[in-house]
């Protein structure tokens, strides 16, 4: 195996430095997800100005991938309307999904086309993923709620 | 090579059992294999343990020899079967020190012989021992693996009872100072580990076992990572029920043991229903076999008993003395060579004493996956997460550990490849 396709200098970079790390107020959803096989943690908060992503603060422990992930989707997605966001996210799931064989669009993907290596590796895939799926979640949940109020 | 010598009137280095690793290694065709380009260096057994050609082939020669179904056929394959069946429990039972076959029970796994156990306790069970309700406790330890947690929680949630534990002590052995306290009147049974599958801790039980006998409680002990590991005798044990794996001694995934005191065993109701549990059926009613059949409704895992039974004789062979003692060196070899990496933590005790060999630690903050992961680059294969141990995990503040764990076939030169490909991860997240 080579090593460095999966720790891609951007994904240390981001587990050194992780980009917008921390919980932050106000926020409409918040949801805690957790890999049970592994233990990585995150608890991630959405902010919605209309249909944007105001924020996305979150807070965790876990790998270098899953940690790195979630900094790299805080890069990403911070300030995309919701559609634009599910639109990457679906993006980053199929590249996930494709055991190494999506090519994955930069224009689309940005610093998380980083992660194409981890597809190669299924014990690793659920990692890269857990921030995300706690962004879906989050999401949806905001959304939930908003109809509530209205 | 310096040569030493060992004064007279002390233990001579001939005195201790030994074996031939290299010869040993011979025996098991996986550890000729690579992986990612480099020898396999195989430090997961705690999790399962490699195979010899003798399992393998006794499973091979059983399928292409003797199959049949067990214990319903007249017919000559039939017969075989059920001999090797058979056969396979007195191997098991003789390995254990079991005053007979008929108290070796033959389930899937442990977690199945605990769940086993546990089932026999109830509200209505017409055995006082087994009556189980509001105001009863059950004592487990904080050092358990979720099998030996869950199965007594639901236990609890059924029928009132007080789930309570054993703490572990920062040096990572069970912490027995509240033992009169927490092991008493109320108490209907203990169940706890006898080796850890994190810290490698085996736990002194004598204390315990006399407690156990002063409040009239029932022992069970966890040996999923005893047995395999160190010579085990149910008698000279006192216990009244012991739990483990085929997979992890060197047998077939699929099978496991739950032992029990005969009494017990006749005494317990039945666990799973169906065929060969039965004496007769009748719609408005059944009535069962004695143990072990009682406990082994339908068609059992033939073919992994006599891959079991092969495994016995392979490890009887070798000696479980000589085994104990190899793991021992190597133990002491690794603790040392481990305390040469810098920012690296042991849970579990540090010296090779009252412990087997496995190791969990820490590497500074570096998460285990990515440990893990490095290693595999290497070819080194350890255990990362919690271990299905959480509590243990949360006892000493960490998310996840990585683990190390050794059997027979591991040598000196793969506990110097763990060094090395741990010095590789620190060069990768420095």
């Amino acid at each position: 195996m080579q090593l460095d396709q999966l720790y891609q200098e951007i994904i240390l970079d981001h587990y050194k430095h992780p980009q917008g790390r921390g919980l932050r107020e106000p926020f409409a959803a918040g949801v805690h997800h957790v890999n049970p096989t592994c233990g990585d943690e995150i608890t991630l908060r959405v902010a919605l100005d209309g249909r944007t992503l105001s924020d996305i603060s979150y807070d965790g422990s876990g790998c270098s991938i899953s940690q790195a992930s979630a900094s790299v989707l805080h890069e990403l997605l911070r300030g995309r309307t919701i559609d634009e966001a599910l639109r990457v996210h679906t993006a980053f799931a199929e590249l996930m999904g494709g055991k190494g064989q999506v090519v994955p669009d930069e224009e689309v993907l940005g610093d998380a086309v980083a992660f194409a290596g981890v597809a190669k590796y299924p014990a690793r895939v659920k990692c890269a993923l857990l921030s995300w799926m706690a962004l879906k979640d989050a999401v949806a949940q905001a959304v939930a709620l908003e109809k509530e109020e209205v | 090579m310096t040569t030493l010598t060992i004064p007279a009137g002390m233990p001579q280095y001939d005195d201790k059992p030994r074996f031939d690793v290299e010869r040993v290694r011979a025996d098991f065709p996986i550890l000729d294999r690579e992986v990612n380009g480099h020898p396999l260096v195989y430090l997961d057994s705690g999790n399962t343990s490699q195979k010899p050609r003798q399992v393998i082939d006794a499973i091979s020669a059983y399928y292409a020899e003797h199959n049949a179904n067990v214990a319903r056929s007249v017919h000559t394959l039939g017969t075989e079967s059920t001999e090797a069946y058979e056969g396979a429990r007195a191997k098991v039972a003789a390995f254990i020190g079991a005053t007979s076959p008929d108290e070796v029970v033959f389930t899937k796994n442990a977690t199945e012989a605990l769940n086993l156990v546990a089932h026999a306790f109830g509200p209505h069970a017409d055995d006082p021992r087994f009556r189980l309700g509001p105001g009863d406790e059950i004592v487990i330890s904080e050092m358990e693996h979720h099998s030996n947690i869950v199965p007594w929680q639901l236990l609890c949630a059924r029928t009132g009872a007080t789930l309570r534990w054993f703490g572990i002590t920062e040096s990572g052995r069970l912490d027995e100072s509240n033992l009169e306290e927490l092991v008493n009147e109320r108490t209907k049974i203990v169940s706890i580990v006898h080796a850890s599958n994190v810290l490698g801790t085996v736990n002194a039980t004598a204390r315990i076992t006399a407690r156990v006998r002063q409040v009239g409680a029932l022992l069970l002990l966890d040996c999923s990572q005893s047995v395999p590991h160190l010579p085990m005798n149910v008698v000279d044990y006192d216990v009244d029920f012991i739990a483990f794996t085929g997979h992890k001694m060197l047998g077939p995934t699929g099978i496991g043991v739950l032992w029990g005191r005969q009494a017990l065993l006749d005494a317990m109701p039945p666990f799973l229903g169906g065929g060969s549990m039965i004496e007769t059926v009748r719609l408005t009613g059944s009535t069962f076999l004695p143990a072990p059949a009682r406990f082994e409704a339908g068609t059992p895992p033939i073919a992994q008993a006599v891959g079991l039974g092969a495994a016995v004789d392979y490890l009887s062979a070798i000696g479980m003395d000589a085994i104990q003692w190899h793991e021992k060196e190597l133990t002491a070899y690794a603790l040392d060579a481990l305390a040469t990496v810098p920012d690296l933590r042991i849970y579990g005790p540090n010296v090779p004493v009252g412990r087997g060999g496995t190791i969990s630690f820490t590497l500074g903050g570096i998460h285990p996956h990515d440990v893990g992961q490095v290693l595999d680059s290497l070819g080194v294969q350890v255990r990362v997460g919690h271990h299905c141990a959480r509590p243990i995990c949360d006892r000493f503040s960490v998310p996840a550990l990585t683990r190390a764990s050794f059997y027979l076939y591991t040598t000196t030169e793969e506990v110097d490849a763990l060094v090395r490909g741990l010095d590789q991860v620190r060069k990768v997240f420095a």
